[in-house]
């Protein structure tokens, strides 16, 4: 048993913006310790955090060993595996090998790659039980918004009736830009482009299949589905015009692109002007309808490196403090 | 079609009979009965407030067949309705028929279509509308909704609802 003074030790896998966050937010946490970190070309062992980001940056390898990622998670000790590797919905790799990897080898699982959790759901949260280890995944929805341990712990014992929320803030930010600056949806999405708010192909965020993840996540999580992605209605946000968000404004509406949990549907829905859903620009907002607290609605920033990295870090944490418990207990009861 | 009506019963044991009778017998639905002893008329009758659902045609013999038992009718009064929310659809409008549309949830009795406002940027291009629809209540405007949605959809419109309000605070409608 690891006593309570001992680091608690992180493996990053994928070193991309979040990953990068993740290795920039630690920084200022003495108790933790990043013992490797693996990016798609190659991985780098006790690696010295401002030295790794700053090849990074300047695009130079990071490697400094000849391990890949899945040696990283099963052969070099560490006890939480940070996945923040890319969202795959087809099949979940390469995140799915490394969740199953780290999770067999009794590694806690952190991520905010929702492509496992969309893919395998059951299985994972199964296998994490049956190891003893735990797998969380704040930063999969919302970003920086807190809404999974929200529920989970400050909510602990209320009955979650329901969940909908603004919960991508790309088309967030395209809707609202479309309907404050009266302009059309392709000049938006080239602006959203050019920012970095949108990718090069914008299909995954403007079709809906993020929100519809993150639905699925949270379905999975607090109503039992067993959901998977082809279980969503989803409707995106190509086909909305800029007329039609002026003639909804003129009756004291805006158009947001919707995710309702209990009912699995993604579609932009009319809300009121003074809606807690209302948020604006690339915020986040959710709502969660509970038995006795009646409704809770929490909003922030959805995406970016180190509001990501928030969430993780969080979780890390939580992670840690569970383990100093438990290792407190055994003191005591010894 | 919803009907409220103030009628007006002798105070006398089992006279509400009179009244549930010709309703029922007429394939109404009986949803809500006020009985106000406490404030009887100066011609000793007990004032009645009854809220049914009918078929429209039926009501003319529903009258007859209260007076025939002895019941004055004070008041008879179509629901106001009360219950508003609008609806975006985007696409060829122009191309379906909206009139058709129109008129299916105006006949459906409960909900009708209270305004329209159309946006048409290009002759090629899609184009954009509101409805506002209105209904006796909300689940009458819900059903009214679900059956735009359907016909739009059925038309490769694009159909944008409102969020629908939260189970716990259901019944505070929109004040608007």
């Amino acid at each position: 048993m690891q006593n309570s003074a001992s680091p608690f030790k992180l493996a990053i896998v994928g070193f991309g913006a979040v990953g990068q966050g993740v290795a920039r937010v630690v920084q200022n946490v003495p108790q933790l310790e990043v013992v490797a970190i693996a990016d798609s070309k190659g991985v780098a062992l006790t690696p010295n955090l401002a030295d790794v980001l700053a090849r990074k940056r300047a695009g130079k390898s990071i490697a400094n060993s000849n391990l890949t990622a899945l040696d990283v998670i099963r052969t070099v000790d560490h006890d939480v595996l940070v996945e923040v590797t890319p969202t795959n919905i087809d099949d979940g790799e390469p995140g799915l090998t490394h969740f199953r990897e780290a999770l067999k080898n009794k590694r806690n699982v952190v991520t905010s790659n929702k492509g496992p959790l969309v893919a395998a759901f059951g299985e994972l949260t199964q296998l994490a039980r049956a190891q003893g280890v735990g797998l969380r995944y704040e930063a999969t929805v919302g970003g920086a918004m807190p809404i999974i341990n929200l529920i989970r712990d400050t909510l602990a014992g209320t009955e979650v009736l329901g969940i909908r929320g603004v919960l991508n803030g790309t088309c967030n930010y395209i809707l609202t830009r479309m309907a404050e600056e009266a302009l059309e949806y392709d000049q938006v999405l080239s602006e959203a482009q050019d920012m970095g708010i949108a990718e090069a192909d914008p299909t995954y965020d403007v079709a809906g299949i993020d929100t519809a993840c993150k639905v699925v996540i949270l379905a999975n999580a607090f109503f039992n589905r067993d959901a998977i992605f082809a279980d969503v209605s989803v409707t995106g946000i190509e086909q909305i015009t800029q007329d039609a968000l002026q003639l909804a404004r003129q009756r004291g509406f805006e158009v947001k692109l919707i995710g309702d949990v209990q009912e699995l549907t993604v579609a932009p829905k009319l809300i009121p002007l003074g809606h807690p859903l209302n948020v604006s620009g690339t915020l986040n907002a959710a709502s969660i309808l509970t038995d006795t607290a009646g409704e809770i609605t929490v909003a922030g920033k959805g995406a970016g490196s180190i509001e990501t990295a928030s969430a993780i870090l969080s979780d890390v944490l939580n992670l840690m403090r569970a383990r100093d418990k438990s290792s407190c207990n055994v003191e005591i009861v010894f | 079609m919803r009907i409220s009506m103030d009628l007006e019963l002798q105070d006398r044991p089992g006279q509400l009979i009179h009244v549930l009778t010709p309703v029922s017998d007429l394939g109404g639905n009986v949803l809500s009965i006020v009985h106000h002893h406490d404030k009887k008329t100066f011609r000793n009758t007990v004032p009645v407030y009854v809220i049914f659902d009918i078929e429209e045609h039926k009501l003319e013999e529903l009258q007859e067949g209260l007076e025939k038992n002895g019941v004055t009718i004070v008041r008879i009064g179509k629901m106001r309705l009360r219950a508003r929310a609008h609806v975006l659809l985007i696409g060829h409008i122009i191309h379906t028929d909206l009139r058709q549309t129109i008129d299916k949830i105006d006949g459906t009795g409960f909900a009708e279509v209270q305004d329209l406002s159309l946006s048409m940027p290009a002759i090629d291009g899609p184009s954009s509308a509101i409805v506002t629809i209105m209904a006796t209540g909300e689940e009458e405007l819900n059903t009214a909704i679900a059956l735009l949605k359907d016909i739009a959809e059925r038309k490769d419109l694009l159909v944008i609802v409102p969020i629908g309000e939260s189970e716990l605070s259901g019944g505070q409608h929109n004040a608007e």
